[in-house]
């Protein structure tokens, strides 16, 4: 079928961008607040692996991109503790984690 | 890279499969603990693909804060607030259902289409530092990069105080305003729900 002497770069960003769309999806969704943290983490996923296709194709001497993505994982696992404590007190104030319930703060 | 190409076209097409699947369970299955035993196979395989993009560093990054770290946050989590509730039926779920997923797939297809029209100015194989990637992510890291980086730590250590302060639980001896004796047996089985949904 193909002749290529390397994975295209396009198939790197197709599959990036199905597993963002997935997070959002996942994210828009959700009724349980675990779910809605773990669409974050696949969107943040398919970020990093769109700066680590670029990187790799397009800027393959100086790799910035992969110093990005060392950054967004560290970004990304801070952020996983902070949620994962907000849920927690969330859960201890409301004694649900249904996304449905936290409506203190609409109108 | 040394692997034969079409080694790697089999790799990749796993992977992405895998990625994809995983992803797809993630969201769509019932059980939140299969979803999380799902997410860390996502994040292997996601190292997998950092591999084939000659990034044996960041795969290893991803491994250990995703896998071993983030992963394991989040199935503790499950484990601390997985109840099994009867989730209050929504009347318009039917139209949120259709809009939101409308809304995704229009998202998907403009990004493919971006994605394949889209003329990327690739640059040559020859200049590629492939394998020593890691020594350059080291000087990135201690040069251009460096005030990011100590940035990072601080981020690290504001997160790290912040989910303390946020997930302890405050347990004074004394009632402040009567200054009586606070029956801690209560506070550990109290399930009354302080902020209870009026509607």
């Amino acid at each position: 079928m193909m002749n290529l002497e390397s994975i295209p770069l396009q198939a790197f960003l197709i599959v990036s961008s199905a597993l963002f769309c997935i997070g959002i999806w996942g994210l828009l969704n959700s009724r349980n607040a675990v779910r809605v943290l773990m669409s974050i983490e696949l969107m943040l996923n398919a970020v990093n692996i769109n700066l680590m296709a670029f990187s790799s194709y397009i800027d393959n001497n100086l790799i910035q991109g992969q110093v990005f993505t060392i950054f967004v994982i560290t970004v990304a696992a801070a952020e996983a503790a902070v949620g994962l404590a907000i849920l927690l007190s969330l859960y201890r104030n409301r004694v649900t984690v249904d996304m449905e319930s936290f409506n203190l703060l609409k109108w | 890279m040394s692997i034969a190409i079409t080694t790697q076209f089999i790799c990749f097409t796993v992977l992405s499969l895998v990625v994809i699947i995983g992803a797809l369970g993630v969201v769509l299955l019932e059980s939140i603990v299969y979803s999380a035993f799902l997410l860390g196979g996502v994040f292997m395989s996601v190292a997998g693909l950092y591999l084939l993009l000659n990034a044996s560093f960041v795969a290893a990054a991803q491994v250990l804060v995703y896998v071993g770290a983030v992963n394991v946050l989040i199935i503790f989590a499950i484990m601390l607030v997985n109840k099994k509730e009867d989730l209050k039926p929504i009347s318009d779920i039917k139209s949120r259902r259709v809009i939101s997923t409308s809304i995704c797939l229009t998202l998907l297809s403009l990004l493919i289409r971006v994605d394949l029209t889209n003329v990327w100015s690739l640059s040559s194989p020859e200049n590629s530092i492939g394998e020593e990637s890691t020594i350059r992510i080291g000087e990135h890291l201690f040069s251009d990069y460096l005030l990011p980086f100590e940035v990072a730590s601080v981020l690290l250590l504001m997160a790290m105080i912040g989910a303390i302060v946020l997930a302890r639980r405050d347990v004074m001896s004394k009632d402040i305003s009567t200054g009586l004796p606070v029956d801690q047996e209560l506070i550990e089985k109290s399930s009354e729900p302080l902020l209870t949904n009026k509607n």
